[in-house]
Parts: C-alpha cells; structure tokens; sequence
C-alpha cells in the first residue's frame, strides 16, 4: 500500500483545460476524500488516477512507480462507480469474482473470497440475482462488493452514494467509515456533498475549477479554512458572510459593519494591522452566535426547529444570517432575540483575493 | 351499445381499412398459392381447366434430385453467407467502434454497397467476374497467375455469389452491431478495464454478451433475407453452372418459367414459405421471451 502522489497534473478535453496544475500527497493507508461542486474536476481527477482518461501532463506517482501512462489493469486498485457499473448479464456472484476469474485463482478460493464479502454486506441472499432484479442499496452494496473482494492497494470511488435515497445514505455513510477502519488502504473518495467528506476523510482536498483550494483534516478546513471559498463550503448550515470594516478603538481590533461590532481578540492584532481601516468580509458560524444578553439585537425571520437544535434566519448588516442554537423550547418568528458573537470564532478574508487573513 | 364497449371497439374501427386492405393483399395471394400447389397448372391454361392433383405435387418434389439440390444449395448458400457475414459485420463494428477522426467518413463508405440495387450488384460482379476483361483476372494475369473460372466452374461460381452476398450485406450487420455497441453502458465496460480485463476478455465477456440480444435479431433477419435472395445471382450465374448456384428462389422461376409447371412452383414456394415462417416465428418467440424478461424484471423492481 503505496502512497500516492500527484505531480503538476493536467488535463485537456480538446481546446479546453479542466485541469490546469494539480499537485497532491497521499499518504499510505490514507482516506483522502476529493470535494466541490459540481464540475470542478474531481471525477476527471480520479479517473486519470484509475487510468480511465489519458493524463495531457505531468505525473501521478503510486509508490516510487509512474503509473500515468499504465494501462488500468496495472495500478493493482479497485473502484467504485456512481452509477455502480454492474455488468448486467452477470449474477451478483459473477459480478463480485470476475476480477479474480480473470486473474485465474482458483475456483475455491474465488468462492470462499466472493462469500466472505457477500456476508459482511448483507448479499448472501442475492448471489444469484442479477443486478436488474435488485433495489438500488444492493446494487449500491454489490458495487462495493465487487472493489473489495479484490485485495486492491488502492480504492477509489466516484460518488458511490449519490445515487441513494437519504436514510440509505446515512446507513451506507456509517458502513464505509467502518470499512475503512477496518482496512486500511489508500482510499480516494469523490463526492459533492461536504457531510461525506467531513464524516469519512482524513484528509479532505477540497476543489474549485479544477483546483485545489484547500487539502486537509476535516477539522483543520472547519477551523482554519484558508479561503472564503473552503469556509463557505464546508459546515452546515453555510458559514454567514458579512461587509465589515477593520477599525481600531481603544486599543482594540473590531470588525465593524452596518448595526454591528465585533471586538476581535489581541492575539489578531499583529497579523491584522496591514488590513487596518479596510474593507473586509466577515465569516460567522451560524454555531458561533450565542444567546444571552447584551449581544446584538436581532430579529427572528424564519425559525426551523429540528429538536435539540433551531436555526434561525435573521438579519444583520442588511445581509440575511443563519444562527444555530440548542433549544428546549422552539423559538418562534417575529420575536426579537439577543445574540453575542465570540471574537475568537469569527473569520476575516481579503475581500479580493477572498484569502482568510 | 354501451359507451364503454363503443370505446373499446373504436380502435379495430380505425384498423378495419388497413386490415382489408392486407386481406386481400397478402392472404388472397397466399391462399391462392396454396390451392395452386395442389393442381397440375400450365401457364397456357386457366386456373379453373388446371387438374386438381392433391399433394402429388409435393411428393414429386420430395423425390426430384433437381429440387432437394436446390434446397441444399439454398441451405448451404445462407449458412455460410450469414456466418461469414456475422463474423466480419461484427468484427469490422469492433474494430471501428472508437473516436477516431475520419472515423463517420470510413463508417458511411462501409454502408454504401447496401444502398446499391441487387440487380446492379449482379451486373457490377459480373462484370468483374468476367474471365477475360473482369478485373479479378485482368489483375491476375498482370502478375502472372492463371485466370480463375469465377463463375464456369461449379464450387468457384458458388464462391463468387457467396462473395458478392458477403460483400452487399456485411454492412448491414456492420451498423446494426455498432449501433449496440455504441449504446452498450460506458461504465461497464471501464469497470472491466479496471477489473483487469484485456481488449479481448472485454470483447468476449462484456461487449458481446451484452450485444447478443442484437445480435440473435441481426442474424435471424438477415438469414430470413438471404433464403429469398434472387436478383444478383439471377444475374451473375442465371443457377449455373449446372445446379451449382441454383438457390430455391431461382428453381421457382425456373420452374414456372421454363418447365411451365405452376403447381409445382406453388407448392416449392409454399416450402420456402413454411421454412422462413419458423424462421420469422423463433424471431417473435425470442422478441416475446425478452419482453416477458424485462417486464418480470420490472416486477420485481417495484416490489422491492
Ligand atoms: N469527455 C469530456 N469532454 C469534454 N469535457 C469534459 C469531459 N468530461 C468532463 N468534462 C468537463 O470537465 C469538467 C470537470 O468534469 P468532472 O471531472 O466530471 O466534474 P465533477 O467534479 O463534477 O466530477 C466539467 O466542466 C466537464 O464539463
Ligand atoms: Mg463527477
């Protein structure tokens, strides 16, 4: 289980770039998951990593082996499609082992193999069922069957989950985290959706236009996004973002905007002071508002309570803001609440260059 | 007449026109045929003064050396056009299934001799047949060979129309093939690439498994076309030398024509008929059988 590398990756579909300069370290055994919206290159990005679609430049590294002009069949991984790619005149079983009947292991060992997986995804029941005649969570566990009876090094998938209905998400979400607990190989994970990325990824590579804004722990991109763009992406509900302006009073820092002022904590100070007396943005947790007194006044638009939790749209600054509080009781529209928000918790970018300061 | 029972005969009051119109179009000629094998019919009488004969007919064909020939020839003749033209159609839509440029070009020039007439691909072969002046010889002569009895000698003539068939119809097998091929799931196909699959394991494990569906149908419409061919052999060989050529379609005509025996050609056509009816039955049954595997498969999706 080699490490993975990508070296000034690029790729062109004719006359047009979709990737321009992608440089990546994977580490061995890592869960790396690729996000972003739609279109930004992930799925390019993997299947030029699966050996799918020609690289127009640069390397991909697995080990010490250049691997970016190998055919598929020589990168020693497994993948798993979003539309699941099941071939449909085979029977579930035929499906799982077709790797391993190419590769010629014999027929017993196939079979201990192709049941041993069948039973931790709960298909026993279907080997002999062709995908046609199975609900799209077992084709989606028969996909994943298939990846794992190999003993790949490397795993990819390409929104393995996309294509299923809530619950089974969540369920298949949880299944996954376990598996990769379990072994530990590479494991590449393209997806849209940033709740997968955070729950699944020890790293998460986050991309926008076929570049990577943003690689890291899921917690270092929720603590430290190092751009407006990664702030906005990953949490939910979407980080607020607000018009301020950096001010000094008395000594101290405040992002200050239309009704607002949030004194910001000395530690800033230092790093702060080339932005001084400039237009910033400002980005708040809807989690980082508390309740209580002498905070901003804030009127409650739209409360959605979910039990433990509401969230609430208000206003502030004349822009419309999300606050997530712990409520016993719902908190009802038209009223008027009191929030503080903590310096510590709020981010500052670069209006331009949307860079976090 | 209650309303409802109105509505449901409104459709078979719209088909009703269409469906005399194929009454008399195609069961009034059949029927006719089928009481013509029962006479003995020369084209200078009337159907009425012609002696009714029974099945004596039929039995003469069972026993006349000329037809069973005929029949073999027929047999052998589709056989080994569809097979050859099977292989070629769908390797030829393998090979040129890929995005290569010039690629619609290549594919539209494969496609054009099965817009040609037959009879003219009759002339056009026969003329290239020819012993002296056909280019086949010319060309070999040219490079110092003996000219070949294409169409003199009985197993070379049997070559040439099986060439020429070969020739007109590989396309037609060509485009159905790359029409599945094309439509086959993209997906699939990767995964096998990425399940270790070589360019031949992928042929042979996904690719055609997943056409043969297309492919029975491809086959069985083409061999139910290739027990009628006339015209082009009509053409380049008239059935000869001797029998060698003669397929069944060509033994009517003869029959009819030149040995002036109407009630016999009835009765062969009537075989030829009975031998393409099986052939177009196993077409439904296998049309029928995937219908019914398809909805089963349905079924089974909404239930689960
Ligand atoms: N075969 C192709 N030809 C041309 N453009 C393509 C092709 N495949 C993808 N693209 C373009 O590349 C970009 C990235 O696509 P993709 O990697 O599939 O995005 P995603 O991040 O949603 O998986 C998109 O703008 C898409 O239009
Ligand atoms: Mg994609």
């Amino acid at each position: 289980m080699p490490d993975i590398r990508l070296q000034n990756l690029r790729k062109d579909y004719g006359a047009v770039n979709v990737i321009e300069n992608l440089n990546l370290d994977m580490a061995d055994g890592e869960f790396t998951v690729l996000v972003g919206p739609s279109g930004c290159g992930k799925s390019t990005t993997l299947r030029m990593i699966a050996g799918l679609e020609s690289v127009t430049g640069g390397q991909i590294m697995i080990g010490d082996r250049d691997v970016s002009k190998l055919e598929p069949k020589e990168r020693d991984l497994a993948m798993v499609f979003q539309d699941y790619a099941l071939y449909p005149h085979m029977n579930v079983a035929k499906n799982m082992s077709f790797a391993l009947r190419l590769a010629r292991m014999n027929k017993a060992d196939i079979e201990t193999r192709v049941k041993e997986v069948a039973a931790t995804l709960d298909l026993t029941a279907y080997l002999d069922r062709k995908p046609a005649e199975l609900s799209g969570g077992q084709r989606q566990r028969v996909a994943m069957g298939r990846a794992l009876v190999r003993d790949a090094g490397t795993f990819l998938f390409d929104e393995p989950l996309s294509n299923l209905d809530a619950k089974l998400r969540g369920q298949m979400r949880a299944e996954l985290a376990l598996m990769s607990q379990r072994i530990k190989k590479n494991m590449i994970y393209v997806t849209h959706d940033q709740v997968e990325a955070m729950t699944l990824g020890d790293k998460i590579v986050v991309m926008k236009f076929g570049e990577i804004m943003q690689a890291g722990t899921p917690e270092e991109l929720y603590r430290n996004p190092a751009n407006k763009f990664v702030a906005g992406f990953i949490g939910s509900p979407t980080m607020n973002f607000l018009s301020a302006e950096l001010i000094e009073e008395g000594g101290t820092l405040s992002a200050k905007g239309d009704g607002f002022a949030i004194p910001l904590p000395d530690a800033r100070k230092s790093s702060l002071q080339a932005h001084k007396d400039r237009q910033i943005h400002l980005g708040i947790r809807p989690s980082s508002f508390a309740e209580g007194p002498g905070g901003l006044k804030m009127p409650v638009i739209l409360s959605e309570y979910i039990g433990a939790q509401s969230v609430l749209i208000s206003e502030l600054g004349g822009e419309r803001v999300a606050i997530e509080v712990n409520t016993v009781v719902p908190i009802r529209a038209g009223e008027e609440r009191e929030f503080t928000v903590q310096g510590d918790e709020v981010h500052l970018f670069d209006p331009k260059t949307e860079i976090a300061l | 007449m209650s309303i409802a029972s109105t509505n449901r005969m409104t459709p078979y009051l719209f088909l009703a026109p269409a469906g005399l119109v194929l009454a008399f179009a195609l069961f009034y000629p059949i029927c006719y045929m089928i009481y013509a094998s029962f006479l003995d019919w020369n084209p200078s009488q009337r159907i009425g003064e012609a002696e009714f004969v029974g099945l004596r007919n039929y039995f003469k064909l069972f026993s006349d050396d000329a037809f069973r020939e005929s029949m073999g020839v027929t047999l052998k003749f589709a056989a080994v056009v569809v097979t050859i033209e099977m292989f070629l159609g769908v390797g030829l839509a393998l090979l040129l299934d890929r995005n290569i440029r010039g690629m619609s070009v290549l594919r539209t020039l494969f496609i054009l001799p099965m817009m040609i007439a037959p009879i003219v691909v009759g002339l056009m072969w026969r003329y290239m047949y020819h012993p002296t002046v056909g280019i086949f010889n010319k060309t070999l002569k040219s490079w110092g060979f003996d000219g070949i009895p294409w169409l003199s000698d009985g197993s070379w003539a049997f070559a040439s129309v099986v060439i020429a068939d070969v020739w007109q119809w590989t396309p037609f097998i060509f485009i159905l093939s790359l029409a599945a091929l094309q439509s086959l799931p993209a997906s699939a196909i990767e995964a096998s690439r990425i399940d270790g699959a070589s360019g031949w394991q992928q042929i042979l494990y996904i690719k055609l498994p997943l056409m043969l569906p297309v492919l029975i149908v491809t086959l069985l419409l083409r061999l139910i076309d290739s027990f009628k061919v006339l015209e082009v052999i009509l053409v380049m060989t008239n059935g000869g030398p001797g029998l060698s050529t003669e397929i069944l379609s060509l033994r009517i005509n003869r029959t009819a024509s030149e040995f002036r025996e109407l009630g016999e050609a009835a009765a062969m056509s009537n075989l030829l008929l009975i031998v393409l009816l099986i052939l177009t039955f196993t077409m439904f049954i296998y049309n029928k059988a995937q219908d019914a595997r398809a909805a089963r498969l349905r079924a089974v999706e909404e239930e689960v």
